[in-house]
């Protein structure tokens, strides 16, 4: 009965996700008949997200029973599993992953009906009926393709298990993070749908759709991260970016979240770039949906195989179809009708913001170009793969830049400017970067990429924190610290990368027991090869005895893990961490002689790649709690002069 | 529509240049199975020990004289046991089966062949995919034609379905013919 309750939940939100959509349409259109209709939108919202979150908890509870009647749980568990994995595996396969977008994208609406008040009521009704006419796109796509309610009949003895690589804890946080951005963009999709039918695009509606964009935002960059970690440990390359099309279709978000959140600020602070942040609004989460179509389709080939399937993909380019184009085509017709914004000078703030937006822009078009390129390859009859030769100089050529403008931007004021003001810092900035280049370009041989990202990101490090010189900290708005911490935090990941890049030791070696060998300034003993058994695996675990520097050893565990259900061999990579790097070691197939094939990387600095991802989002969060802060106090003071005024009438 | 609004329409234009890309690609599913660099060469040295009880052993020598089938297969694979009956049908209709058990135990095979039938004249057991990667198989199951002379005449990746048997009954008659 759990499924099918399950599934009720589903149809009714999908019901009341049409009751939004119409009765939104119904009283924009009407006025007075439509009022009363009106009323109905946001009560439909809240009780569509609570719903479909039923739905969901349905499905976690179906895997946590291993009820292997119905056939998600059969394909894609077993009862040999550790409960928590059973219950992450919920959402390790299509069907679950596309109830959990459904989820998050009903839970957002219900959120915005909910609490958000600024707006002309006219443009939050548009809002809600264009997240309703969304979600109900993805309602019929999971209820007539993809329903994960669906029963085996008779049951199955047994699950087919799920795949290993996913059985770890970076599962159970990557997938619903990185959704909760993606889908989060959806809020930003509607209010600009809804901007553009009710043509008020103004620095208020700026400053409602920024929390939302920053919100999903942060978690796109916490997700982004988390999937870059779990990358480098669980697939055992030693890489932490492979330009794999499912990383891109991550990227490929949080690149147009990032311009949005420049170019929202600027609506907000100056009321400009009121078409462009539209557009933007509109191409967040259509990067998404690309996204999304890109993988599960199968028109790709990628690390992360989802069940793939033509006509899912066919179902899913549908969607793209209506929404992407529909909305692309609003804006075409009214786009125009929207007031021109401020105009501002070249040398400013926003002008800075601008070429943050041009740059970022270019970055997702290269990317969205060679994610696409194997495609429009294989239509003309070659099939050919694009790779980091491409990916890493033709992006460096528009970041590297960005980056430059990143140091310099902030520092200048809204409207106009002029360089002379910034001229010291601007200097100082100069000195690190030059500094920078003559040391690490004279004294080691560390390629011509990585030598700039060093310098940029060392000179970024030191520019970003200049915004507050001089400034009383305390006073400083939360806005502006989470700027400098985002902005601090990305430097440091390029300067982890920079360092990844050119310094990175690797050795591959075929060794007995007992050998010894030496990489970076570790030195490295295979002291024993033993068969070790889990709850669904067995593997053969290398001993390895590791001593930095001819320091106290510290001992480390690899695995070459087997799972039986389904069949799969793993690598389980061993880190060690210090404060200046890690130790990265892998054990592979036996070799003849009694030995095994040792991979091992000494990597200066790489943690810093994803501490700076963190550093990143906590920048988002703090800024994100400075404008709720501000948004509260806000209300309260609107509050309190509503109530002098009464009282003194 | 005045002239200097014609740029609005392009993020529409570029997005139907996508779709069109997407529509394509769609409606011409590319070639996902790897096939083997062993076709039309001849069969590794191989000489396996026996993969079940009371069916002989199998080695390179095993395929002289006429053309067989070689199935790979594993008692842990699902699809193997959904081919078995196929397999099943091609030996009444008169092909001789040899095959390669794939990290498998013994008892385990015993079990699979007792449940689904013993359609096969040997089975080797590959305890380490060696011989499979030597014929250049990238899974389970997959179903080779090898001729008289030892060569590999034809690749089936993945389980045979009803529809397959004939197929694979004709690349046994051309390699007889051959």
């Amino acid at each position: 009965m759990i499924a099918e309750f399950g599934l009720l939940a589903l149809w009714l939100a999908a019901a009341l996700a049409a009751l939004q959509l119409l009765a939104g349409a119904f009283a924009l259109k009407d006025g007075e008949a439509g009022a009363t209709l009106g009323t109905l939108v946001r009560p439909a919202a809240v009780l569509q997200g609570g719903l479909t979150l039923l739905a969901f908890v349905m499905l976690l509870w179906l895997f946590a029973r291993t009820d292997l009647s119905v056939l998600l749980v059969a394909s894609n568990s077993h009862t040999a599993k550790p409960l928590l994995y059973k219950i992450t595996g919920a959402w390790g396969n299509h069907e679950g992953s596309m109830l959990l977008w459904v989820t998050i994208m009903a839970l957002s609406g219900a959120l915005i009906a909910a609490i958000e008040r600024r707006l002309p009521e006219r443009t939050m009704l548009a809002t809600l009926a264009a997240q309703g006419f969304v979600g109900l796109g993805f309602y019929a796509f999971l209820l007539f393709s993809s329903n994960p309610f669906e029963r085996l009949s008779p049951a199955a003895q047994e699950g087919l298990g799920l795949n290993p690589l996913l059985q770890d804890v970076g599962l159970a946080m990557h997938p619903p993070t990185l959704y909760v951005g993606y889908v989060g963009l959806s809020v930003a999709f509607s209010f600009a749908v809804g901007a553009l039918i009710t043509r008020q695009v103004t620095p208020d509606f700026a400053s409602v759709m920024r929390p939302w964009v920053l919100g999903a935002w942060i978690f796109l960059t916490l997700g982004l991260t988390a999937g870059s970690y779990w990358a480098y440990y669980e697939l055992g390359w030693g890489g932490w970016w492979f330009w794999d099309p499912v990383e891109n279709a991550a990227l490929m978000p949080w690149l147009a979240a990032t311009a949005l959140l420049h170019s929202v600020s600027v609506l907000a602070s100056r009321d400009a770039l009121r078409t462009w942040t539209i557009m933007l609004g509109v191409i967040a989460f259509s990067m998404s949906m690309v996204g999304t179509f890109l993988v599960r389709s199968g028109i790709l080939t990628s690390v992360h195989s989802f069940a793939v399937d033509p006509e899912r993909g066919s179902f899913i380019l549908a969607l793209l179809i209506i929404y992407i184009g529909g909305a692309l085509l609003l804006f075409a017709l009214r786009a125009n009708a929207v007031a021109e914004g401020k105009r501002f000078a070249a040398v400013s703030r926003e002008g800075a913001l601008v070429v943050n937006n041009v740059l970022l822009t270019g970055i997702l078009a290269i990317v969205l170009l060679g994610t696409l390129y194997p495609l429009m390859a294989e239509v003309l009859g070659a099939r050919i793969s694009v790779g980091p030769p491409y990916f890493n100089p033709v992006g460096a050529v528009f970041f590297l830049p960005l980056v430059a403008v990143m140091a310099v931007g902030p520092l200048l004021r809204w409207r106009g400017d002029a360089i002379g003001r910034v001229q010291g810092k601007a200097i100082l900035w100069l000195a690190v970067v030059v500094v920078a280049l003559a040391l690490f370009g004279f004294s080691t041989d560390i390629g011509f990429l990585p030598l700039l990202g060093m310098a940029l990101g060392l000179g970024l490090a030191v520019a970003s924190l200049l915004p507050l010189a001089g400034r009383n900290l305390l006073r400083t708005p939360l806005a502006t610290w989470g700027m400098v911490v985002a902005h601090f935090g990305l430097a440091v990941a390029m300067v982890g990368a920079a360092s990844d890049a050119a310094f990175t030791q690797e050795r591959l070696k075929a060794m007995a027991i007992g050998d010894t060998t030496q990489i970076g300034p570790w030195q490295i003993t295979l002291s024993d090869v033993a068969p070790v058994a889990g709850p669904n695996w067995t593997a053969l675990e290398a001993q390895i005895t590791a001593s930095y520097a001819k320091a106290e050893p510290v001992f480390l565990e690899s695995q070459a893990r087997t799972y039986w259900s389904p069949q799969q061999e793993t690598s389980e990579v061993s880190i060690h961490t210090r404060w200046n790097g890690q130790l990265y070691a892998v054990v592979g197939k036996e070799a003849e002689g009694d030995r095994w094939q040792m991979r091992l990387w000494w990597k200066p600095f790489v943690t810093l790649i994803w501490l700076g991802g963190i550093l990143v989002a906590l920048g988002g969060t703090v800024a994100l709690v400075g404008r709720v802060l501000a948004d509260l106090k806000r209300r309260y003071i609107q509050r309190r002069i509503a109530e002098r005024q009464e009282s003194a009438a | 529509m005045t002239g200097k609004d014609w740029f609005l329409w392009l993020p529409l234009v570029l997005f139907a240049g996508i779709v069109t890309f997407f529509l394509l690609d769609l409606s011409d599913p590319a070639e996902r199975t790897v096939e083997s660099a062993m076709v039309g060469k001849s069969l590794p040295q191989f000489d396996l020990p026996p993969a079940a009880s009371g069916v002989p052993a199998l080695s390179r020598a095993d395929f002289a004289g006429k053309p067989r089938l070689l199935n790979v297969f594993g008692s842990w694979c699902v699809p193997c046991a959904v081919e078995a009956p196929q397999l099943e049908v091609l030996r009444q209709r008169g092909a001789e089966i040899n095959a390669v058990a794939i990290r498998d135990r013994r008892e385990d095979v015993d079990a699979f062949l007792a449940r689904y039938g013993n359609p096969f004249a040997r089975i080797g057991s590959d305890e380490r995919s060696e011989v499979q990667i030597e014929l250049g198989s990238s899974g389970v199951p997959e179903t080779f034609v090898i001729d008289g002379s030892g060569t590999i005449r034809y690749q089936h990746v993945g389980e045979i379905r009803p529809e397959h048997v004939d197929l694979l009954l004709a690349e046994l008659e051309k390699a007889e013919a051959s």
